[in-house]
């Protein structure tokens, strides 16, 4: 993107819609934090998958149906007239793949929701953004009960890089989410711009 | 599809919601010509449309009179993203819309993104 960042259609401003992806396994709370932060009660999409839009790869565990259905919860965080933060939570699922694909073109970044007591299902999320190159932090979701790591014991558990931030959060918590996307929009900026969204 | 005779089940099950409905709508077209990227926005230009438009059509250029996003004008007429951009593409063949897409190419400026920490520090 250029400098200026709304466009206008006749008198009228459009805003810059920015892409967040929240990630994670399936209910780890991703709509949890969505909820949490957007100031619309979130909404949904559904994609409709038809075999002709299914990978050769992605057939695998569909059973015989000929559709089926993908809804995707998002957010907004109207930020001023001419920027709007657009919060999506990824299908759970990892046999949709290719609708990530298609979620993180263009994405700022993304928010790895990871629960604890069942780290081994942010795995494919963690995987999936470092083979593309997508910004992203891991987000600890520690609620009542959960139990609890240090950022540290999370990181080596899931063979981090070093400079892919983790942090504890409350994904109920409005103001512990909005840290967290504080955050990860700090970690995109310490990237070189040049390298361009994925 | 399940056996139209069969009441019960008009749609294929919960989950899949009413799938037949809204691409009997698109006459069974899955191409559309223009990526109409979630977060992109589009905005009815004020032309006066043909008779030929379906009332699908009319219900997005209704939601469109303000720019709105693609993901949003999706989830309000509650027709699957796919649906909705056969129809967004029609209504940009005729320019009763347009679309502003996102530049995905490369990443908001650092003005932008001061501006969106900014924002979410005064949430």
């Amino acid at each position: 993107m250029g400098s200026a960042r709304s466009e206008r259609s006749g008198s009228t401003v459009v805003p810059h819609g920015i892409k967040i992806l929240i990630a994670g396994g399936f209910g780890v709370g991703k709509t949890t934090l969505v909820s949490s932060i957007s100031e619309i009660r979130p909404l949904q999409t559904e994609e409709v998958l038809t075999d002709a839009g299914i990978g050769i790869d992605n057939l695998d565990g569909l059973d015989d149906k000929s559709t089926t259905t993908v809804a995707m919860d998002f957010g907004r965080i109207t930020i001023n007239e001419e920027i709007i933060v657009y919060l999506f939570g990824t299908p759970g699922q990892d046999r949709f793949w290719f609708l990530w694909d298609e979620l993180a073109l263009g994405a700022l970044g993304a928010v790895v929701l990871a629960d604890t007591g069942r780290l081994i299902e942010c795995f494919p999320s963690v995987d999936y953004f470092e083979r593309r190159g997508t910004p992203f932090l891991v987000a600890v979701n520690c609620f009542d009960g959960a139990r609890r790591y240090t950022a540290d014991a999370v990181r080596d558990a899931l063979d981090l890089d070093a400079g892919v931030p983790v942090l504890l959060c409350d994904a109920r918590e409005r103001i512990s989410v909005r840290d967290v996307l504080i955050q990860l929009v700090q970690h995109v900026m310490t990237k070189p711009r040049q390298n361009g969204l994925n | 599809m399940r056996d139209e005779s069969d009441p019960g089940h008009e749609w294929l099950d919960d989950e899949a919601g009413p799938v037949v409905r809204p691409y009997a709508v698109i006459g069974g077209r899955t191409k559309h010509a223009r990526q109409f990227d979630v977060v992109a926005f589009v905005v009815a230009t004020g032309r006066h449309g043909g008779g030929h438009l379906q009332p699908e059509h009319r219900r997005l250029l209704e939601r469109a009179v303000e720019p709105v996003s693609v993901a949003e004008v999706a989830a309000h007429v509650d027709l699957p993203l796919g649906v909705v951009r056969v129809l967004l593409s029609d209504l940009l063949a005729d320019e009763l819309i347009v679309v502003h897409e996102p530049d995905g190419a490369t990443r908001p400026a650092e003005n932008v993104l001061e501006a969106v920490i900014n924002g979410l520090r005064s949430l």
